[in-house]
């Protein structure tokens, strides 16, 4: 079947919608990478199984990530008549009973995190709503709409959820200008990182002499230790597509590329199925909608570099070459991909321009701040109690996130400093938490938006250390096309790694600074210009830190190996022996009930032993 | 070449040096320039794999909960440093750069079977599970 016309669409939206709210229960599990990694194929299976064994009639659906990772296996459930429950930390027997239960005609309310919105169904009174916890009050959820809610791979249901309404919108009722013009009206600034207004680089690349353009999707996600681009390519991918479609409306080009990471062999597998599946449709090809607009999806894996990510680099990649930066201007709006004007945006950028056109620019331009529209999706991870995709009005405050949706500290600890934008990135202190999370607000503190890594540190976090890490990533990701990059990133990480084993000397720290601005000035591309961030930020925030590695040589954060010693207080030991079990190089001995000794000559520093007893006896020395 | 090498990969979990030295034999090319193509990419390994791979995550949010430490644990545990292989070729042992469940992180991966929210203490039973 072809989807052709207006009244096509509907009765996609019509099948969506019965698959969506079937007439019988209908369970969605969490499978995204996250949800696997806390163990929900085993939970899928179980559900699966007893449903079998009961002949319980229900859709029992893999879904994306809500979220919410922190409480995962997510499984949610959707009993006709009596509501919709959510259930946390679900394990395989609590699974199996829930099916008994429902066999039964209940939702019970063991084991439940929150209730759904249903309307005009019993609901259970005693669970609060979903969007009333903490960790979702704040929320806004636009890029992240769909995921967590609907079958990544039907289209039916994300017709359902009001996908390609906008398509069909863009390409029945605007002209090109119309869209480009909308985007641009509605505010929105790339999510990639650097924030350029969406709608001003698609009206260049549209008014950039040339023919063919070209539409890019960058989904190589380079930041190690972010998954938002990730989870949105995996959960809702339809989402990606039919925004690079309207992308290619507008600026004018009939061909896009969506270019994912090659380490995130689920997101290429499902992006490559969805684009298949529009173009049997007719959403995807030649005269899409009857609108005589012709548009192509190809998929391209990326080589694993980080610097690919960089919109050059990643152009030179798909043409085939090194993937290697070159210098700008010329833009990639006006010649890109061989040459050609091509626009080039974030997967959160174009998972966004539906709900733009579909809604209306006004609609999105009045969420956010002044300048500063919309909302931004952060992967929040780290030392934070609630670890999460959050997605949030731009203008929210650093405090507002860590501690009102990430709900503070882990276990208690007091957070001392947050970290955005990957190895691009800067480290604020827990000072600074009263800024607005805007564009202009993070880059003046010494950091950066970003893509959307957010990671929570605590007081037992080394910045010195966090700062070399950093750079021991940048220096082994540099291309080494230019010298500074190159040479500079790898001088930075020799200081670095010198003040962590206790080598620094003062006139360290003033060389790391001076480094550090000459390759932020004298770099080729924003990998070389940026890598610094990390240590500039430090070094302005966390100075006293650096100081007490080189002139007492020790690491008040209890991190560097070479600065520490872990001590047993013989007074406080039972002689458990947990510690001697765990300890990874045999340096623990003891008797039973008696107390036990590490060896220093054997011991690796790693503080295993420390963090398992139960009494505490274990002591890290060299911090104070 | 490439799905040559894939063939090779495919078929003896890495690229022995006989086998490299027919295909290049076959396709008529430098020995040298199938070096070269096997070298860049990731994928492919010179020395002969274990029957698991098992991929320490030393992303961002691994490596500041913890991720070191459980590195040290499946170092001692296996005996092996990262890219090397037990000698009974149970496990190879390798570091990545994030695997996208940072939320659950410290993570390992053993073959394509994921876990999160790992302590170091987990370390060794899980390996039981693979022989
Ligand atoms: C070293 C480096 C890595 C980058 N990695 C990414 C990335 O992984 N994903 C991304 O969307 N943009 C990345 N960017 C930014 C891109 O160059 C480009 O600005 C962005 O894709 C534009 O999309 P946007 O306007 O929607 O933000 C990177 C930039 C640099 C300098
Ligand atoms: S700044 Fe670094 S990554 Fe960018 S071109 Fe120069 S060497 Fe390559
Ligand atoms: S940092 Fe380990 S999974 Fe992302």
């Amino acid at each position: 079947m072809k989807i052709r016309t207006r009244s096509d669409l509907e009765s996609l939206r019509k099948a969506g919608l019965a698959s969506l709210y079937p007439p019988r229960p209908r369970i969605n599990v969490g499978m995204a990478t996250c949800g696997r990694a806390a163990g929900a194929g085993a939970v899928f299976d179980a559900l699966r199984e007893e449903a079998d064994r009961l002949g319980l009639e229900a859709a029992i659906v893999p879904v994306g990530c809500l979220g919410y990772c922190q409480q995962e296996p997510l499984v949610d459930v959707a009993l006709p008549g009596r509501g919709r429950v959510l259930y946390s930390h679900v394990t395989p027997d609590q699974a199996r009973a829930l099916l008994r239960s429902l066999a039964d005609g209940v939702l019970p309310e063991e084991g439940a995190l929150a209730r759904m919105r249903v309307e005009g169904e019993a609901e259970s009174e005693s669970l609060p709503y979903l969007d009333e916890l903490p960790f979702y009050a704040r929320q806004h959820k636009i890029v992240l709409r769909n995921c967590g809610l609907l079958d990544p791979m039907s289209i039916e249901e994300y017709v359902a959820r009001g996908g390609y309404a906008p398509l069909a919108r863009a390409l029945l009722d605007l002209t090109p200008d119309e869209v480009v013009d909308e985007v641009l009206r509605s505010g929105l600034r790339g999510r990639g990182g650097a924030g350029f207004p969406t709608g001003r680089k698609w009206r260049i690349c549209r008014d950039a002499p040339g023919e063919p353009k070209y539409v890019i999707c960058n989904g190589d996600e380079g930041d190690p230790g972010a998954y938002m681009d990730r989870t949105v390519l995996e959960s809702d991918p339809f989402s990606v597509i039919e925004g690079l479609t309207i992308a290619g409306y507008g600026v004018g080009a009939h061909q896009g590329y969506i270019y994912v990471r090659d380490e995130y062999p689920l997101a290429v597998e499902r992006v490559t199925q969805a684009t298949a599946r529009a173009e049997e449709l007719g959403l995807l090809g030649d005269d899409i909608l009857g609108s005589g607009f012709d548009f192509h999806i190809a998929i391209v894996r990326g080589a694993g570099a980080f610097v690919c990510g960089e919109e050059t680099a990643l152009i030179a990649s798909i043409e085939g070459g090194a993937g290697e930066p070159r210098p700008k201007p010329p833009f990639p709006a006006v010649s890109g991909l061989w040459g050609q004007p091509t626009v080039i945006n974030n997967v959160k950028t174009l998972a966004t321009v539906p709900v733009i056109i579909g809604k209306g620019a006004e609609k999105y331009a009045a969420i956010g701040t002044e300048g500063n529209a919309g909302t931004v999706v952060f992967s929040l991870v780290g030392k934070v109690a609630n670890t999460g995709l959050v997605e949030v009005p731009l203008g929210l405050t650093l405090r507002e996130m860590i501690e009102g949706i990430g709900g503070g500290g882990l276990d208690g600890r007091r957070v001392k400093a947050v970290q955005t934008g990957g190895p691009s990135g800067g480290c604020l202190p827990a000072e600074q938490f009263h800024l607005p999370i805007t564009y202009e607000s993070l880059t003046a503190a010494g950091s950066i938006m970003g893509s959307g890594g957010m990671v929570v540190m605590d007081e037992e976090t080394c910045m010195v250390d966090v700062a070399r890490y950093f750079l021991g990533f940048t220096m082994a990701e540099s291309c080494g096309k230019c010298t500074p990059c190159r040479d500079g990133t790898r001088h930075m990480y020799e200081i670095l790694t010198r003040i962590v084993e206790g080598q620094g000397t003062p006139e360290d720290l003033d060389d790391l600074e001076e480094v550090a601005h000459w390759v932020k000035e004298a770099s080729l591309c924003g990998l070389g210009q940026t890598a610094p961030n990390p240590v500039l930020s430090t070094l302005r925030y966390f100075r006293a830190e650096y100081e007490a590695h080189v002139q007492e040589k020790r690491c008040p954060a209890g991190v560097c190996r070479a600065l520490i010693r872990l001590v047993i207080h013989a007074d406080r030991c039972t002689g458990c022996g947990l510690c001697k079990r765990e300890c990874p190089v045999g340096a623990i001995s003891g008797e039973p009930k008696q107390p036990h000794v590490i060896d220093q000559t054997v011991c690796i520093h790693c503080r295993i032993c420390h963090d398992v007893c139960p009494v505490d006896a274990i002591e890290i020395t060299g911090r104070r | 070449m490439l799905a040559r090498l894939h063939a090779i990969n495919a078929e003896h979990g890495y690229l022995p040096a006989e086998a490299l030295r027919q295909a290049a034999d076959e396709l008529h090319v430098p020995l040298s320039q199938i070096y070269g193509a096997a070298s860049f990419y990731a994928a492919f390994s010179f020395e002969p794999r274990g029957r698991h791979t098992v991929q320490v995550c030393q992303g961002t949010a691994c490596y500041i909960r913890g991720g070191d430490k459980i590195l040290d644990k499946l170092e001692s545990a296996l005996g092996v440093r990262p890219g090397g292989t037990t000698p009974d070729r149970r496990f190879t042992l390798e570091t990545v750069y994030c695997v996208g469940s940072c939320s659950m992180a410290p993570v390992v991966r053993v073959d394509g079977d994921t876990y999160g929210r790992l302590k170091p203490e987990r370390v060794e039973r899980i390996l039981k599970r693979y022989d």
